[in-house]
């Protein structure tokens, strides 16, 4: 919302979430609240489109950042050795945001990344 | 109509972990070892940190406690009978800790300075989710797990576990009675942190402890606390 005053009078159509596989987020869970949430918002309509990322951990034998199948086994999936260096997981980010025209945007400035039609 | 797309990258959770580097950074300079204690409803943190702080008082440290819970102030009536100073944290129905709530407490606590204490132990609310995602500025987070939970609760809550730096295991006591598999617990454990420290201990009885305070000792000895 912080980032939406920007751009008053603007709907919000989707917003993107990274999610880490390691973050204690359920997807179905975030979905569920996040429609709760969002109501009477500029976000009431939104999609909310969420990216899981998998765990990667640093394997020291095998010198390489390595994907792990699943958070039952911290070990390596090609020489089986513990790893103990998590180098992607966690995250729980919002990637972007989506939005349509509102009365107020020309003024907020373009200084945006990306403009799709 | 057109849409436009606006990048953010923005962590969700980034002004918390903005509030715990500050901490960390407060607890550094004040030369004292924060520690966070998670585990379960029932698990025996607060038994398991009364034990703690008695202890380690009798050792002539000098320690604190934080201890939130959704309601009452039992376990601050409780922990303050070891004689060191404890401040209760009500969240009202919030599930874990926040550095925000830490912040708050930490002023204006009466006779408490963070550069007079050795340790501060923050007794975090009773679950093994949503608190592995709020870091409160702790050196050392600490997962609490009893024998009579079952082995297989580290690869439940994975989550929790693998943010852990030691691994506790409480009630070893009545192990035998409940059926505890201790090979499978620590098989459990090492399987989601590999190489993390497990201390085996009674609050009952004080088995394990003084390995436990070894440990700290040397938490404090080797991050340069002394």
């Amino acid at each position: 919302m912080e980032s939406l005053a920007a751009y008053p009078g603007a709907r919000v159509v989707e917003v993107r979430l990274r999610v880490g596989a390691l973050s204690a987020v359920i997807e179905d869970s975030l979905q569920f609240c996040f429609g709760i949430a969002a109501e009477g918002t500029p976000l009431e309509k939104a999609r909310l489109v969420v990216t899981i990322v998998p765990v990667v951990m640093h394997c020291a034998g095998c010198d390489a950042d390595v994907e792990l199948e699943s958070v039952q086994s911290f070990r390596c999936p090609r020489c089986g050795a513990p790893c103990f260096d998590l180098r992607q997981g966690r995250e729980l980010e919002i990637e972007s945001f989506e939005i349509e025209d509102g009365d107020g945007m020309e003024k907020a400035g373009d200084a945006e990344i990306g403009v799709t039609a | 109509m057109t849409t436009r797309i606006v990048e953010l990258r923005r962590g969700i959770l980034k002004k918390n972990d903005e509030l715990a580097a500050g901490l960390r950074e407060r607890y550094a300079a004040g030369g004292v070892l924060v520690l966070n204690l998670v585990s379960s409803p029932g698990t025996g943190k607060t038994a398991f940190l009364e034990r703690t702080l008695r202890e380690l008082k009798a050792k002539g440290a000098r320690v604190a406690a934080l201890v939130g819970d959704l309601e009452t102030d039992n376990d601050a009536r409780r922990l303050a009978a070891s004689g060191a100073p404890v401040r209760q944290i009500n969240t009202h129905g919030i599930c874990h800790l926040d550095a925000e709530m830490i912040s708050k407490h930490l002023a204006g606590w009466e006779g408490v300075e963070l550069g007079g204490l050795d340790y501060l132990f923050i007794e975090n609310v009773g679950n093994l989710v949503c608190p592995s995602s709020y870091d409160l500025g702790e050196r050392i987070r600490v997962a609490l797990l009893s024998v009579t939970e079952g082995e297989d609760k580290p690869l439940k809550y994975p989550t929790l576990f693998n943010s852990a730096d030691a691994a506790v295991i409480t009630k070893m006591d009545i192990a035998e009675p409940c059926g505890f598999d201790r090979e499978l617990a620590l098989r459990n454990i090492n399987e989601i942190r590999p190489g993390i420290r497990i201390f085996e201990t009674s609050s009952k009885t004080g088995a394990g402890m003084g390995e436990w305070l070894a440990y700290l000792k040397e938490e404090r000895r080797t991050r340069k606390f002394e």
